[in-house]
């Protein structure tokens, strides 16, 4: 099993990158829902938060990470059957998907940081604060981070949707491709 | 001369007609010699305390008359300020004062009732959370007088507690914590 990326399939770096990633969004995503909606004595009203901060700023170190990775192991070529429009879908959807990763995640930073404190990682470190901050901060990133959140988790719908549709109906490799089966399976 | 005249006799005449004119003042907000603070129990261990940081009030007091004494302040719910952002986005949300719908909390006086020993009662509806109720506030007269700058100032300080739930807020935050108490500082400045 290779680690990097050939001219024709992802290697596993990139495989565990993608899954990772899938895995931290949806999760965080309903994490977040699940944890603002907690009454003041559940026992998970401060460790909901807790571990959603900690993940976030994992999955930030690991975006940060493969987009460097993606840089040292290019993917792999577009499938030889996908259209010219689709293969400009899907870089969009693609660059869309990092764009809002980022976004959403400098959004839930502005929120915790708004009074200056910083947010703990896990109990291990802290992230500081921006030394400025605009009125009304904690609101607006708030109203922002969840609107941008959603339509994170619905663009990366539509990405999977897109992906069961190569699989079932056009019967190319490109979900297989991700899921690391070889050629000749 | 007599441009000039006509307009003075009529102010005079003014005055004249109305003998008993009370003082009016404008809540020093500008200057920040006004607060509004309130506190409430954590788990029933410690006050928790915060304040608002926008509002603007006016208000009338005649030495001669205190009893006829009024007073307004309108509070901005937006600028609730508990030192703690995450705290300040729960509380102004849906679970508490839902800013988004009623960003504004006011109190009008009904009724001034001095005891003669520089306290009083002061009696009116505040309206927060869409809901308006009667609101009795314990006062104390500080004091009054010139200021350095040519100015006239005069300072209350009122407490007074209501139980959330009264008026639609019944976020669970624990049996000590149902009720919240408000302290505020006014310094009025004579118009």
């Amino acid at each position: 099993m290779k680690l990097r990326n050939t001219p024709s399939d992802y290697g596993l770096v990139a495989r565990a990158f993608h899954w990772v990633t899938a895995l931290a969004v949806f999760g965080l995503f309903g994490l977040g829902l699940w944890m603002t909606s907690l009454t003041y004595y559940d026992s998970w009203y401060r460790l909901g938060p807790w571990w959603h901060k900690g993940i976030g700023i994992t999955l930030f170190v690991l975006i940060v990470a493969r987009l460097v990775w993606r840089r040292f192991s290019p993917p792999p070529a577009p499938i030889e059957s996908h259209k010219p429009y689709e293969r400009i879908a899907a870089h969009l959807v693609h660059g869309l998907l990092y764009l809002l990763l980022f976004a959403v995640m400098l959004s839930g930073y502005l929120i915790s940081t708004a009074d200056g404190r910083p947010i703990p990682y896990f109990d291990l470190f802290e992230i500081a604060a921006l030394p400025w901050a605009i009125k009304d901060q904690e609101d607006i990133a708030g109203t922002i981070l969840l609107w941008l959140a959603s339509s994170l988790v619905g663009v990366a719908i539509l990405h999977a949707l897109a992906a069961i549709k190569h699989h079932f109906v056009d019967r190319d490799r490109t979900l297989s491709r991700m899921l690391g089966r070889s050629q000749n399976h | 001369m007599r441009n000039t005249f006509a307009p003075a006799f009529i102010a005079a005449a003014l005055f004249a007609a109305t003998p008993v004119l009370a003082e009016e003042y404008v809540i020093d907000t500008s200057g920040a010699h006004a607060s509004i603070n309130f506190q409430i129990k954590h788990l029933g261990y410690s006050w928790l305390t915060g304040r608002f940081n926008t509002f603007s009030g006016e208000f009338s007091y005649d030495e001669k008359a205190p009893e006829a004494a009024k007073v307004s302040v309108t509070i901005d719910t937006t600028s609730l300020d508990s030192n703690h952002a995450e705290r300040d986005k729960h509380v102004r949300s849906a679970d508490f004062l839902d800013v988004a719908k009623y960003p504004e909390a006011k109190f009008v006086s009904t009724a001034y009732k001095p005891h003669g020993d520089g306290t009083a009662t002061l009696e009116g509806e505040f309206t927060l959370h869409g809901v308006t109720k009667p609101m009795t506030i314990a006062v104390s007269e500080i004091g009054a007088g010139a200021d350095p700058w040519g100015g006239y100032r005069r300072g209350f300080t009122g407490t007074t507690s209501f139980a959330l739930a009264d008026y639609g807020i019944d976020y669970n935050l624990g049996p000590a914590s149902r009720e919240v108490q408000l302290t505020l500082n006014v310094e009025g400045v004579r118009k």
